[in-house]
């Protein structure tokens, strides 16, 4: 064999060793390496209550109540296989909206409820202007 | 590809190549970025905001494409011992490195708005940042290595296993729940509104063409380096 192929062996053979370790050590990764439960996996996996989490999924439309003090909010975070409730008091994003996607930061409570102490609004890579959104979903008032 | 082995007939078809890339890639990104803030509508949740992409995009494309080059060029190092093959990985890690960071710090900025947080650490905005230290890790090995053979080697192998990076940035908003969206274009279409979407592709070719111009800048600049030390080197032992 010419140094030339032996050279070309090894180095295929590396790289397809390296490619293969990553791609092991992906999958092993697949549930640590996750940003966020979604509602599924928090009821599947039963997430011991006061346990530091964060809860990712879409927030169904109408499902935002405001309470009298201003500042706190109650809404649903589901992701088709489950829904759960979330309290937070504090300033949402501006992204932070109904039929949207969102991370919220912290903890389940006894019962069940999900006590966020940060709010992330999760985009989707959906991109038009406004008119075209409007035609599309028939809101009433974008701006 | 062996051609190419004779330097000065690098040399000769770079030089053009170098103004041509160069002037034809400023004038893409002046009529993209143009375009990009006065012309096209703005989103209809982000608002302006979205305008972040017509930067973001090609630098986060020309990040992971300046490590492709480096892993293709160091691999050509490694079996074909093709002694332009260095020059060009050692002149693409700098602008890539560049254009990482400016991915990243145009990520934060549109990230602040959109989601309410200048940084999280999920997987796509994870793996980008480890990119963006492989760049600086292979940058201060091949400094090191200089033009040492056994070093410059070691340079290409760092720069072949640290491809394994590429695939899972792509692939990490797929794999993993991330906060970063996923892919808005695809090979079957795109997610983004005709109005939104023209001034992407010609910012993607002119960034693309200004690094390209850039690469071969500072390739030629090596080589030049290197052509005066060995006539110093022949003046000090003559």
């Amino acid at each position: 064999m010419k140094a030339k192929n032996q050279r070309l062996t090894l180095a295929l053979l590396a790289v397809a060793a390296v490619i293969g370790a990553a791609l092991l050590a992906m999958s092993a990764l697949k549930d640590q390496a996750a940003y966020f439960y979604t509602p599924g996996d928090a009821v599947r996996d039963h997430l011991p209550p006061d346990k530091a989490i964060r809860l990712g999924g879409m927030v169904p439309k109408g499902s935002i109540q405001h309470f009298p003090d201003g500042v706190t909010i109650r809404f649903l975070v589901t992701d088709g296989q489950a829904t759960v409730p979330v309290r937070y008091s504090g300033i949402v994003p501006a992204l932070f909206r109904e039929g949207s996607g969102v991370v919220a930061d912290g903890r389940f409570d006894a019962s069940g409820l999900f006590m966020a102490d940060q709010i992330l609004a999760k985009h989707d890579e959906r991109y038009m202007p406004p008119q075209v959104a409007g035609a599309m979903h028939k809101t009433k008032s974008l701006k | 590809m062996h051609r190419f082995a004779n330097p000065a007939r690098f040399i000769a078809l770079a030089r053009p190549l170098t103004a041509w890339f160069g002037w034809s890639g400023a004038l893409l990104i002046l009529i993209a970025l143009g375009g990009g803030l006065t012309v096209t509508p703005s989103d209809y949740l982000q608002g302006e905001t979205v305008r972040i992409m017509y930067i973001h995009v090609p630098a986060a494309w020309l990040g992971m494409a300046g490590w492709g080059g480096i892993a293709a060029a160091s691999f050509l190092q490694l079996v074909w011992r093709h002694p332009l093959a260095a020059v060009a990985a050692r002149a693409l890690a700098v602008p890539g490195a560049v254009f990482a960071a400016i991915c990243l710090a145009s990520g934060s900025i549109w990230g602040r708005p959109t989601w309410g947080t200048w940084w999280v650490w999920d997987g796509r905005l994870t793996s980008m940042l480890v990119l963006f230290f492989l760049y600086l890790a292979y940058i201060a090995l091949a400094q090191a290595a200089g033009r040492e053979e056994s070093g410059q080697r070691l340079t290409a192998l760092f720069g072949l296993i640290g491809a394994v990076n590429l695939p899972i940035i792509h692939f990490s908003v797929l794999w993993w729940s991330t906060l970063h969206q996923g892919s808005s274009i695809g090979l079957t279409g795109t997610s983004i509104d005709k109005s939104l979407l023209w001034p992407l592709p010609l910012a993607f070719f002119g960034f693309t063409l200004l690094f390209a111009s850039i690469v071969l800048m500072r390739m030629r600049t090596f080589l030049a380096d290197a052509k005066v030390e060995a006539r110093l080197r022949r003046m000090a032992a003559a």
